[in-house]
């Protein structure tokens, strides 16, 4: 198209046609306030448009506030600075002028969701895009404003200039709020991370102040005039059959209406108070099958397991045939994810049109799990993910959602659910248990020959190793799982790499060779080994004099993108206490966009990778959870935390990746290469350290 | 029952056994303070009566009256935000932000008691708070840079 001589693609429309293609919808746009509930959910939507347009990601107002949409969300990994950084990089504007509408199924274009480490990735480098060609039909608008050549205008600060005339005009008015119906160039170039002066650079959170003053809503704060507070009634075990229950003390209480649909029973009320009183009315009786416990968890997991592919006879022969070898077995225990704000959502109905609030990293998938609950199209379904207490891969589903809408549709109300603590622990899903089974052939100079690795139920991401390892074979066995199971930072990833940077390290030890020289010598990827090399040089590896007790652990791996290795000193008292003395971790994702933030993301990983490592454990036993509160499940907390260093190797030459996971998975291999260097012991299950002290072999 | 929060005193018609967190949040929509867990193990919750941090999730209503209870709220004096909120502004520790409001009134107790406090000290009064984030050492800073704050003035 000639985007000159018609650069917003409806240049002659006025406002009042121009809103009528919005199929009639009024356009009162309260984007500063579309997730928050003051809004009429029907009134508040620019008119919708396909995805390879600028509008639908970039939207410049008269007034030159730029909104930009985007379906991901934000649970602390602070992308709504990170995004912002970036569009505001590309069109040249202050990032105050800047306001992103996040995970509003109405507003944003589809997403499927905030996981993966993908939105630095794919979103970041999507806004870059938009926001290039914005800036190209700017600066094409103004050249007509002006009548000169675009050659001679500058994009900055929300205004175009002329540089020869020395004329100015500003964003909003050359779009005059009118959205920009072009469609996105991957050919105008974006701007090089190296030349980057707002991304790239340390920006506060935006919106800090509302969090440091209790101002921010989350969905859990959020209310609405008639609004009921609802409670579910949940069996005491898992898989039990509701046998009897008796509400009528429930419904005899002032103000509580009790839904009961098949064996879905809730409670509702105008407080919480009363309707947690008229839950502990309710008189159920269960029934439930023998389900499998804690004690016997590994080998359910490895019988019931669905081999994938029996060893190959290449594999057996090389293994056989190394100068060494070596095999061993490693569990994983399940782990709650624990987010602070446990899983809440707000629901109205206005007619057959359901709005819901809620806390997930998937809303489209949320929005599209109500439509098929309530059989309603899905452009009757409208979420909203306002800010949300954390995720760590844990709300990918959208339960309370589910629940909420339900309970409203029943009583006609708007209604909250949050959940508690104790169900957000066992109706939520946990990060799957596993067993790993590795065998290794190599020789006495340290050549590895032969691998073969074997996962039982925890899963594939990270399965390979980054060696070089000309026999290898790899695999995931899915299995039966006695809990629900799903999504967790870093996926199977962390899980894998503890197995495989554990193994590699007894290798090492095994022939009597350096964990870091082993390392490098089997590895070929430069990143990977200077991540290696920059964590060592920092730590200290070679050069650091070692105190009595202590040892030295190291592990590396490359997730999604980036490039991670971790030092570990630990120190072990002669009655068996270990003590995380320093971490020290290096980190390589490409370009950095927000060094402060890039570095909240890889001290955080450290900080949760340590309960995983260490303590973090869920028990269970027939169908129950043992335990589901913080006094029970233990979460590292300030004591828990160690010096720490971080190391972040900045490759302005490199697009950015995400660092949501990758700085965990090595967390773990590398205590425990630690604990093995200090004591010779060799621990093979995550926690390693379950009862707070080591037990020696 | 009348309570005092934030320097305003509130008649409020509940039964005296009701938590302090559930008469904040449901009743006075004063929602910056969070629940967390119900049992008073990851400070989410915490709230200053007479200039003390507790947990509201195991506070009775009944136990605070006569006594001045401190939100997040009213943290901040005359527009101007108390020093450890002028800390983590400044120093930007938080991920999700939603044990911020529990950091903040737990670090606030502290720095009353020991206005200038060690790493050993701060780890020793914050260890009841939970950021499942994993900011630790950021709200170390923080708080270390409030101290300055404070005894600068």
């Amino acid at each position: 198209m000639n985007a000159t001589e018609n650069p917003l693609a409806l240049p002659n429309i006025d406002r009042r046609q121009f809103f009528k293609l919005g199929g009639g919808l009024a356009v009162a746009i309260i984007l500063q306030d579309v997730i928050a509930f003051a809004a009429d959910p029907s009134g508040t939507i620019l008119s919708p448009v396909p995805s390879g347009q600028v509008a639908a990601w970039i939207h410049i107002g008269e007034d030159n506030m730029v909104t930009v949409f985007t379906g991901k969300v934000e649970v602390g990994q602070n992308i709504r600075t990170s995004l912002t950084q970036q569009v505001a990089e590309e069109l040249n504007v202050d990032v105050s002028s800047i306001k992103m509408v996040m995970g509003d199924t109405d507003l944003v274009p589809f997403d499927n969701g905030t996981y993966g480490s993908l939105t630095t990735p794919q979103m970041g480098t999507q806004l870059r895009h938009t926001a290039a060609t914005a800036r190209q039909a700017l600066l094409d608008l103004a050249a007509k404003h002006f009548s000169s050549e675009v050659t001679s205008l500058k994009a900055a600060g929300g205004m175009v200039s002329d540089q020869k005339s020395g004329k100015k005009i500003s964003f909003g008015a050359l779009t005059k709020g009118q959205q920009i119906l072009i469609p996105i160039s991957k050919q105008i170039p974006l701007i090089n991370p190296a030349e980057w002066k707002t991304a790239g650079k340390t920006t506060p959170k935006v919106n800090d102040r509302t969090f440091i003053t209790g101002g921010h809503k989350y969905v859990s704060d959020m209310k609405m005039p008639d609004m009921l507070y609802a409670k579910i009634l949940r069996p005491p075990v898992y898989q039990a059959k509701l046998l009897t229950v008796d509400l009528d003390a429930a419904k005899a209480m002032s103000g509580v209406t009790v839904i009961q649909d098949g064996t879905f029973i809730a409670v509702a009320a105008a407080s919480l108070r009363n309707a947690n009183s008229a839950l502990l009315a309710i008189k159920a009786t269960w029934e439930s099958p023998d389900q499998p416990s804690k004690a016997q968890l590994f080998e359910y997991l490895v019988k019931n397991a669905r081999e994938t592919e029996p060893e190959t006879s290449e594999i057996k022969q090389s293994l056989t045939a190394s100068e060494q070898q070596h095999s061993d077995t490693y569990t994983i225990d399940y782990i709650a994810h624990v987010p602070l704000e446990t899983r809440s959502a707000l629901a109205q109905w206005i007619g057959d049109k359901l709005t819901v609030w809620t806390g997930t990293q998937r809303p489209f998938g949320v929005q599209q799990d109500l439509a098929a609950k309530f059989d309603i199209p899905k452009e009757n379904v409208r979420v909203m993910v306002p800010d949300t207490g954390s995720g760590y891969g844990g709300k990918h589903s959208g339960e309370a959602a589910l629940e909420a809408a339900h309970i409203a549709k029943e009583t006609k109300r708007p209604v909250k659910l949050a959940w508690t603590r104790k169900e957000e622990f066992t109706w939520a899903y946990f990060r799957p248990a596993g067993v790993i089974k590795v065998k290794s052939g190599f020789k006495k100079d340290g050549a590895i020959n032969a691998w073969k690795f074997e996962n039982y139920n925890s899963g594939n991401a990270g399965l390979k190793p980054q060696y070089r390892i000309p026999n290898q074979q790899n695999n995931f066995h899915p299995s039966l799982t006695p809990l629900k199971q799903g999504s967790y930072r870093g996926l199977a990833a962390t899980a894998n790499a503890f197995a495989r940077e554990s193994h590699i390290s007894d290798i090492a030890r095994m022939i009597d060779m350096d964990q870091l020289e082993f390392r490098l010598k089997n590895l070929d990827d430069a990143r990977l080994k200077a991540v290696l090399e920059a964590a060592a040089k920092s730590f200290g590896w070679h050069t650091k004099q070692k105190r009595k007790g202590c040892g030295y652990g190291i592990a590396c791996d490359y997730v999604k993108g980036g490039y991670v290795a971790t030092c570990a000193e630990v120190m072990v008292t002669e009655d068996n206490l270990v003590k995380i003395v320093r971490i020290t971790e290096a980190f390589d994702c490409g370009a950095i966009v927000n060094p402060h933030h890039l570095e909240h993301q890889i001290l955080g990983a450290i900080v949760q990778g340590l309960g995983g490592a260490l303590f973090e454990s869920v028990d269970f036993e027939n169908g129950k959870i043992l335990n589901p509160n913080l006094s029970d499940y233990r979460v590292p907390r300030f004591k828990d935390t160690p010096e720490i260093t971080i190391v972040m190797v900045n490759r302005t030459d490199i697009a950015p990746s995400g660092a949501g996971e990758a700085p965990i998975v090595s967390v773990a291999p590398a205590i425990r290469n630690a604990i093995l260097q200090a004591t010779g012991t060799a621990l093979r299950s995550l926690p390693l350290l379950p009862t707070g002290k080591l037990e020696r072999s | 029952m009348i309570l005092t929060i934030n320097n305003i005193r509130h008649e409020v018609n509940i039964d005296a056994e009701a938590t302090l967190l559930s008469i904040l949040r449901d009743e006075l929509d004063l929602t910056g303070t969070k629940y967390g867990c119900g049992e008073g193990a990851c400070g989410a919750c915490t709230v200053h009566v007479n200039g003390l941090a507790v947990r509201s999730c195991t506070t009775s209503a009944g136990s605070v009256v006569g006594k001045s209870v401190t939100t997040i709220e009213g943290l901040e004096t005359n527009g101007i935000l108390h020093p450890v909120q002028q800390a983590f502004l400044k120093s930007d520790p938080l991920q999700c932000a939603y044990c911020a409001s529990g950091m903040i009134m737990s670090a606030a107790a502290l720095l009353r008691e020991k206005p200038a406090p060690s790493t050993a000290d701060i780890n020793t009064a914050m260890n009841g708070n939970i950021c499942r984030c994993g900011t630790y050492p950021n709200i170390v800073k923080a708080i270390k840079l409030a101290s300055t704050i404070l005894t600068a003035k």
